[in-house]
């Protein structure tokens, strides 16, 4: 059993990845999270505690469904969706923001900070604060302000400050910084819930944990439904905590393939994406070293996607030790490819996915054609396309 | 040995604090930087911290954020601080020159290449904000071999344990960040100030330079009436911000700061 996954060590690292690269001011927060984050992951009140949120607010576990319609049109590989489009407030942002705020009031703190791009995890992370009763301020970028004005009502709605970030791109990893800042100043009271796999030990390693949720019940459901493992897993990746969540529990499990699906926006040879994986190289930024959009100054380059919640010139760095080990193989799918995953979803399964997840779907059908018919293929559907039916219809040039 | 280490001996003999103004390279254009750098010590500046911009500066406030943004409409990246440097060095053989950054630039230009190009240039001390000792062994290895000083941030919350980590890893000076915040924010309380620094002192011998709040002349004598240096940045790219579209004043504002803090230290 000594080759089972094990990742990170105890200082964060997958690698040469991961680790804490902050000021030092953070450091001693960091410090006190890490130290609560170990101890209550022990602890059986918290997990109960956990478990009955997730089962009863969130409402998991989030069905595993059999997209045979659509199996069956593409002709290849059965194609399973894990539901995480079902959960409350639309995507598999809450398993992580719900399990980040019982900490938070575990650690007595009273103020909750988060970063948001497409909104998701804003939603998340407000309405999560609204049921503890804790403040919460939630950072976004301008250009996200605009482009996903719906859920900043939303976030208004459930009682969240919306301060939109003027700075750099004005968007996602602008939103990041932003929030960092108002740490440092207010590191006593505050805890910053970050929505993804990246960020300072122990952020890649607790994210994870706490989406692992997705994988562990696909693969049990698998099992029940069909008898076996699945053949691949299919996710989308952009800071990478919805594909991170399915393919943890699977690492140890050799037969099954494991793919993650960057955002190439107008195609990687543009330059106009959001593929560090594909097409980036290793850095640090937001203080953990991954594959990162860079220029050869060190200078972080703006990324281009269809959807904020790709938008971020990093990943999670996890990913990025399974892409050079190998053990998960990294593609990307342009905007136009993921509006036809968008479309196929909706008309063949009457499912509208998320535009996030549109990419895991158009990769789906590119992969499944390739495997026999009594192959299983899971794809991660991680949130629903309601968010999007601004842009969409703004591309298509109606007026709703 | 170090420049570092001989600006400080040396000042120590004097009875003086060293005064130690930050501009972002490249700001408000790259033919400000060089010229600007020898005006500071004319005016009194005995180290010359050099800001590298960097495209997602988190622990700064916004007004080094906006002197970052303005510097890389000229791209001006970390290979061009560099040149810099060592265009300053063909005039000023002593004053120590810190190059103030964060990582990533470093990272992607390789510890190794960046080290030899640091010592080519002649820089003397390397501080990067989001490179905490735990992390930093390889690169100050790198540096210290080339007789450069990794210089350390310290924070009001910082352990005397941390202090220690910091002196055994750092080198030249120790930064003390004396509120918790991004830069340019908020007040220094002094009286906080002094008995951060008595447990500082117990714990290192090196010299330790205050930043982050000085604002003005008798901020500055204050602080330097406790620590060994006093750091001066957004007040000092305030002015250019303030005079964008004359450049020339905002050189002759910054010279009276410096000169006015000068005064006041050694008064």
């Amino acid at each position: 059993m000594t080759d089972m996954y094990n990742m990170p060590d105890e200082r964060g690292h997958f690698g040469p990845y991961g680790g804490i690269f902050v000021a030092e001011t953070l450091m001693p927060a960091i410090t006190e999270l890490n130290v609560a984050y170990q101890r209550y992951l022990k602890d059986p009140d918290f997990i109960a505690e956990l478990d009955a949120d997730l089962q009863h607010y969130v409402g998991r576990p989030s069905p595993l469904y059999h997209a045979e319609r659509w199996s069956r049109e593409l002709g290849g590989a059965q194609i399973y969706l894990k539901r995480e489009d079902l959960n409350h407030t639309g995507a598999h942002k809450i398993n992580n923001t719900v399990g980040q705020a019982l900490l938070a009031k575990r650690m007595g703190k009273t103020r909750i900070i988060a970063e948001t791009g497409a909104g998701q995890h804003g939603v998340a992370t407000a309405t999560v604060a609204a049921r503890l009763g804790l403040e919460c301020v939630v950072y976004m970028g301008a250009v996200d302000v605009e482009r996903q004005a719906l859920n900043v009502y939303r976030m208004k709605l459930l009682g969240a400050t919306v301060v939109p970030v003027e700075s750099g791109s004005r968007t996602l990893k602008d939103a990041l910084n932003e929030a960092m800042r108002d740490w440092v100043t207010n590191i006593d009271d505050t805890f910053y819930i970050i929505g993804t796999v990246a960020g300072p030990h122990p952020y890649p390693a607790m994210v994870r944990d706490f989406q692992t949720i997705i994988g562990r019940e696909a693969k049990q459901q698998c099992q029940e439904m069909t008898g076996q493992l699945p053949d691949a897993l299919v996710a989308c990746v952009g800071g990478g905590s919805n594909a991170i969540g399915l393919f943890y529990p699977f690492i140890d499990d050799a037969s099954v393939k494991i793919v993650g699906v960057e955002a190439a926006g107008d195609g990687v040879e543009t330059g106009r994406h959001s593929a560090p994986l594909c097409a980036g190289r290793p850095g640090v930024l937001h203080g953990n070293r991954t594959y990162l959009m860079a220029d050869d100054d060190g200078e972080i380059i703006e990324t281009h996607s269809i959807s904020a919640g790709l938008d971020y010139p990093g990943v999670g760095p996890e990913h990025a030790w399974l892409k050079d080990t190998g053990r998960a193989e990294y593609v990307n799918i342009t905007d136009i490819e993921a509006l036809e995953g968008f479309h196929a979803l909706t008309k063949l399964e009457g499912i509208i996915p998320a535009l996030e997840s549109s990419h895991a779907m158009a990769y789906t059908m590119k992969l499944a054609p390739t495997m026999k018919k009594d192959e299983i293929i899971i794809v991660n559907l991680s949130g629903r396309g309601d968010k999007d039916m601004h842009t969409m219809a703004q591309r298509e040039g109606i007026k709703i | 040995m170090s420049r570092l280490k001989i600006r400080f001996d040396e000042l120590a003999k004097k009875g003086r604090k060293a005064l130690i103004p930050f501009i972002t390279a490249g700001d408000p254009n790259p033919e400000f930087t060089v010229p600007m750098m020898h005006e500071m010590v004319n005016a009194g500046a005995d180290i010359i911290e050099l800001g590298v911009p960097f495209s997602d500066p988190m622990a700064d406030g916004p007004v080094i954020q906006r002197a970052s943004e303005r510097a890389l409409e000229y791209h001006v990246g970390l290979r061009k601080v560099l040149s810099f440097v060592a265009e300053f060095r063909k005039t000023d053989q002593q004053t120590p020159v810190v190059l103030m950054g964060y990582l990533n630039p470093i990272e992607i230009m390789g510890y190794e290449e960046f080290a030899n190009a640091a010592q080519r240039a002649e820089v003397d001390g390397v501080l990067t904000v989001d490179l905490p000792p735990e992390e930093a062994e390889e690169c100050v290895a790198l540096l210290r071999a080339r007789d450069i000083d990794q210089i350390f941030l310290l924070a009001p919350n910082s352990s005397s344990e941390r202090i220690r980590k910091m002196d055994s890893v750092g080198s030249g000076y120790l930064y003390y960040v004396s509120i918790k915040g991004v830069t340019g924010a908020g007040h220094l309380n002094t009286a906080d100030v002094e008995q951060k620094l008595t447990q500082i002192r117990e714990n290192t011998q090196l010299p330790v330079g205050v930043g982050f709040g000085v604002k003005d002349a008798e901020t500055a004598k204050t602080i330097a009436n406790l620590a060994d240096g006093v750091v001066v940045g957004s007040a000092f790219i305030s002015k250019i911000e303030k005079n964008l579209d004359n450049p020339e004043q905002a050189k002759i504002e910054m010279i009276e700061l410096i000169k006015s803090m000068r005064q006041a230290m050694d008064s």
